[in-house]
């Protein structure tokens, strides 16, 4: 036989390979979380707030962490949904394809994309010790509205420049003016707007780095914007780092319920995204 | 006179002018304040000694970066060579071989890997990949390792890139048409041939700017690293020394930083270098995809 076949043999077998790696890689790590958090989990973690000495192996759970990450995630999210609706909006109807501002603004929100999140952590951090701020919900949920914003606009930008041109003629056509035809483009990048939202959910909840500036940790569900905010990653972190061996056991059911909450997020999306393509052309 | 709706229509292209502007802002607004912020220790020690020695006293005012520095070089470069192989050649399987179903499958086995958080990487570092180092690899090479090492780092950073490499691997190879492969094929290559040959050499600059990416986004990974690494500051001699990684640096000493001088000043220059680096990476990498992307149009 020929090298090449022998090669391409060779090739193909390698290819093949690191693709099953990928699914193993995935396969192990949920195997190896499911192994360790399952046995340690049950009602009460999720339904209570540390009780004292917890830290030391006492009752409670981590419900303030749980409730924590939602009210952060949901508060981020709607705000980011709102500067970068505009902003895309803007990019992509209002400027004109070759716009040099809208080749920079794509440049910058790609570099804001990369920002590592420690970084947007500490420069809040920094602005936050400036106003005479402390740590609390309301500057977890700014940080990370500045993290996602970047995700929420480069993904709807994504699916906003597949938008026929014809479509907006026929709505300028009709006498309509820049901002009405936002009521067309909204429909067509609907299913954008999704993907989007569930990315930015994804990297929102599982974000520790710039939430343990900004909104620190508490035993405590908050109750206003200006109180500390637990959250799950940040809860499973401190109680890994503890040396008692009960309390790392429930680091490991909670990294489960993270999971648990990403694996939902991530399938609701994608039959959200299903049904919002409906509009689409 | 302007009707209403023109005018409804001019004051919304204003406020959506600005907030595009305010975004831009931002980017210059983050990088000249970590510089304010770190400028105190400039007045003590010039940068380039501060980057050159590797003495880490806080308490005495010795800031030596150079261990961070190593640490982050060490576990990024062992990622990229664990993670590059593997997405490249799995890229090419799904662009260039497979049948449909099975790409739904591998991506939707990129999406979990993209979505899990990475404090559960590092608890997966510190459940498989630590306890494997310290038993099963070290023992052959090394007299005792605890497993929190530049190894565990690289491992699990590797993975954590894998799925941001082999999806814009996938987008860049899907980008090459179609009248190359056929020419190639139609000569007689053969599959891998024409993958080698065409397609690789054509996707070069895309394949870097891809990578150069993947790297600016190992540089920043905090949490999961953090856990892994064992967070010695010393300059590590091998792959199963401890290390201490520049953003597990910030994120380990923000609590007592205030109480000494200068420290503030020290973790702040951190994030600095981190965000000139990530800055010039992804500003140079995305030039180069925008230039490919156009240039297949």
């Amino acid at each position: 036989m020929k090298f090449k076949f022998i090669e391409e043999k060779i090739a193909k077998v390698l290819m093949i390979g690191s693709s099953i790696a990928v699914f193993a890689f995935v396969l192990n790590i949920i195997y190896t979380i499911f192994r360790r958090g399952l046995p340690a989990l049950n009602w009460d973690m999720i339904s209570k707030i540390p009780a004292a000495g917890y830290y030391n192996g006492g009752g409670g759970g981590i419900l303030n962490a749980i409730v924590g990450s939602l009210y952060i995630v949901l508060g981020s999210t709607v705000l980011g949904l709102l500067i970068s609706i505009p902003v895309v909006f803007y990019l992509n109807v209002y400027l004109k394809k070759d716009s040099k501002l809208a080749y920079i603004a794509r440049l910058a929100f790609d570099i804001l994309f990369g920002i590592p999140s420690i970084v947007y952590g500490a420069f809040a951090f920094t602005i936050m010790i400036y106003l005479g701020m402390h740590t609390s919900l309301g500057g977890g949920i700014l940080v990370i509205t500045l993290l996602i914003i970047p995700i929420f606009i480069r993904s709807m930008d994504e699916v906003a420049l597949q938008l026929p041109k014809d479509l907006l003629d026929a709505t300028y056509a009709l006498g309509a003016t820049k901002l009405e035809t936002i009521k067309v483009v909204l429909r067509q990048i609907a299913p954008g707007i999704a993907t989007a939202t569930l990315l930015s959910v994804g990297r929102a909840i599982g974000d520790a780095a710039g939430v343990m500036f900004t909104a620190g940790f508490t035993d405590s569900i908050p109750t206003s914007l200006g109180q500390p905010a637990a959250t799950l990653p940040l809860s499973v972190f401190f109680q890994l780092s503890s040396p008692n061996a009960d309390v790392q056991d429930r680091a490991y059911s909670a990294a489960l319920i993270l999971i648990f909450i990403v694996l939902i997020i991530s399938i609701a999306g994608r039959l959200i995204t299903n049904r919002f393509s409906k509009h689409k052309i | 006179m302007y009707s209403n709706r023109v005018l409804k229509n001019k004051i919304a292209g204003g406020v959506m002018f600005s907030i595009t502007v305010a975004s831009i802002l931002l980017v210059i607004l983050i990088g000249l304040g970590l510089y304010l912020k770190s400028v105190p220790i400039f007045q003590h020690n010039s940068f380039w000694h501060l980057i050159t020695s590797s003495e880490w006293k806080p308490g005495s005012g010795e800031f030596g970066f150079l261990p961070f520095i190593a640490g982050t070089l060490w576990i990024t470069f062992i990622a990229v060579i664990l993670a590059l192989p593997i997405a490249l050649l799995s890229a090419l399987f799904l662009t260039e071989y497979s049948k449909t179903y099975i790409k739904k499958w591998v991506f939707t086995a990129l999406d979990i890997l993209a979505g899990i958080p990475s404090v559960v990487y590092g608890v997966w570092g510190t459940l498989f990949v630590v306890p494997w180092i310290s038993e099963k690899l070290a023992p052959h090479f090394v007299e005792y390792s605890t497993g929190y090492t530049v190894l565990a780092g690289g491992i699990v950073l590797g993975i954590m890139i894998l799925p941001l490499l082999i999806s814009l691997f996938v987008e860049i190879f899907s980008a090459v048409p179609r009248e190359y492969r056929d020419a190639a094929l139609s000569l007689g290559a053969t599959k891998w041939q024409t993958s080698k040959y065409v397609i690789l050499r054509k996707t070069f600059p895309g394949i870097l700017a891809a990578l150069i990416l993947a790297v600016s986004r190992a540089f920043g990974e905090t949490i999961a690293v953090l856990m892994v690494c064992g967070n010695i500051p010393l300059m590590p001699h091998s792959l199963f020394d401890s290390c201490y990684p520049l953003p597990a640096l910030i994120a380990n000493n923000y609590g007592e930083m205030l109480s000494v001088p200068l420290y503030e000043s020290a973790l702040m220059l951190a994030a600095f270098l981190l965000f000139i680096v990530v800055f010039i990476f992804n500003a140079s990498s995305r030039a180069v995809i925008y230039k490919i992307e156009s240039r297949f149009k």
